[in-house]
């Protein structure tokens, strides 16, 4: 069936196809964004493409936090100015740019690719768990802040990171979990609540 | 006639899959349709209102919508969201081992009400910091009743008649016991004392009053969790993969409670 439709068409639907499968882009905005292309200048597509082609051929993960990054270390860990005693440890490279951008934090990072799974399987060894055991021991590192996701599974890799942390004798903190910011209270469910209520500040 | 369109349902969230780029699809085990799979847009946003309600163990009241394929979520509201499970890795670990478990055995769509309930009182029980390997054995003998897979403890399976109070043997394959004479016969059974057989039929009892007061010493509840795992896996044809969770975590506590504090 292919092989009747016009090579050049055949390329504007392979272009659709494929944006189409990124997340996000649904039949119509896939279509949208192909003609756009194709109306674009040589120069410009060629630059998206090769943006495209060196994200996967040019990056790697940083040996010492496993951030995405093309050099290594990455300008995190290589940074004087950043507080060397702090490492926030996050579920995935996303989340250090969710950070970052709040311009609030100083110190360094440590992705661990994933959190602990019981029911589908994903142990200890299978994210970042022992690099950063490594990584701390014999370190300057006096405080590792546990910013994993406040789900089930990320409560419970923060939970299991801090049994092995605090004999270590740095001082572990979890980011504050409590009522996200616009919500309404009379939404939010039993546990944010209550941990909210046990949080709270004086103000 | 038509189904209506909208339907609410009480469900503990058994299992949770990502969807997409903020969506959830959710196997939920409710009292009246059994196990189900819901799509929960949005609930990976930090603005989601109903996120919280649809984590893995939690007990919510839950509105859905029909669909096509699979029906979605439009409304939740917690009904008991066990924060002492949820704050405890050890409990925690118990508890997802309990919904794996069900997850397991249960057909979709059919409805097992004493599975539901089950299923309930044991995080109730696992949440007010009852004896967890208690729990959770007596919890695997009252599903392995329900799901239609009581062992044999009374009697053995071959001869059928009554065991002596001695060692005798538990075969996965024949599911039950044999006697010390029709042993010989089956390749693969376990050698179980008469202590852990007395402690197998109060658990397969169902009175969870005289369970609650059993001592359990250290090797007798190894005993016990042995043999009923291997039952499970040969009915499976698989390994759970929380018990491996569950038995690292003990491992690991083990280890600590014998090895001094190291030195800082
Ligand atoms: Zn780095
Ligand atoms: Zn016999």
């Amino acid at each position: 069936m292919n092989s009747e439709i016009p090579p050049a068409a055949g390329a504007v639907d392979r272009l659709i196809q494929e944006l189409n499968r990124l997340p996000g882009v649904g039949p119509k905005s896939a279509q949208r964004l192909a003609y756009h292309l194709l109306r674009a200048s040589d120069e410009q597509t060629k630059m998206l493409a090769d943006a495209i082609l060196s994200v996967k051929q040019k990056t790697k993960l940083c040996s010492t936090c496993f951030n995405i990054t093309d050099t290594d270390p990455c300008p995190i860990c290589r940074n004087q100015q950043r507080d060397l005693t702090k490492v926030c440890v996050v579920e995935q490279p996303q989340d250090i740019l969710a950070l970052e951008h709040t311009k609030s934090y100083n110190g360094l990072y440590h992705v661990l690719h994933g959190a602990i799974s019981p029911t589908e399987g994903i142990g200890t060894n299978d994210i970042r768990i022992n690099e950063l055991m490594e990584r701390l021991k014999g370190s300057s590192v006096t405080e590792v802040i546990l910013a994993t996701n406040p789900t089930l599974e990320g409560e419970q890799t923060a939970m299991y990171l801090n049994k092995l942390i605090t004999p270590l004798g740095i001082r572990v903190t979890r980011l504050a979990r409590g009522l996200p910011f616009g919500t309404e209270l009379e939404y939010a469910d039993d546990v944010t609540l209550t941990r909210a209520i046990e949080g709270r500040q004086e103000f | 006639m038509p189904k209506p369109r909208t339907y609410q349902t009480e469900a503990i969230i058994i299992k949770k899959t990502k969807l997409g780029e903020a969506g959830r699809i959710l196997t939920l085990y409710t009292p009246h349709l059994g196990k189900i799979q819901a799509v929960a847009k949005g609930v990976r946003r930090p603005r989601s209102k109903m996120a919280g309600h649809l984590e893995l163990l939690t007990h919510s009241q839950i509105a859905l919508a029909r669909g096509r394929n699979i029906d979605t979520i439009t409304g939740t509201q917690t009904i008991n969201g066990f924060l002492p499970l949820k704050s405890d890795l050890e409990l925690s670990a118990c508890a997802l081992y309990a919904t794996e478990l069900v997850n397991q055995f249960a057909a979709d769509d059919v409805e097992d009400y004493p599975v539901f309930q089950l299923l309930l009182v044991t995080l109730q029980r696992l949440s007010q910091r009852e004896n967890s390997d208690l729990v959770l054995r007596y919890f695997e003998l009252q599903l392995l009743n329900a799901v239609g897979y009581r062992p044999q403890l009374e009697q053995c399976v071959a001869c059928r008649k009554p065991l002596k109070e001695t060692t005798n043997a538990f075969c996965p394959g024949a599911g039950g016991m044999l006697c010390s004479s029709c042993r010989p016969t089956q390749p693969f059974a376990y050698p179980l004392s008469w202590e852990a057989q007395k402690a197998l039929r109060l658990l397969q009892g169902g009175d969870y009053e005289s369970v609650s007061r059993m001592t359990l010493t250290p090797e007798l509840s190894h005993q016990l969790e042995v043999v009923i795992r291997n039952y499970i896996r040969y009915l499976l044809e698989r390994d759970l993969k929380s018990a491996a969770w569950l038995d690292a975590l003990k491992a690991q506590s083990g280890q600590a409670n014998l090895s001094p504090t190291a030195p800082t």
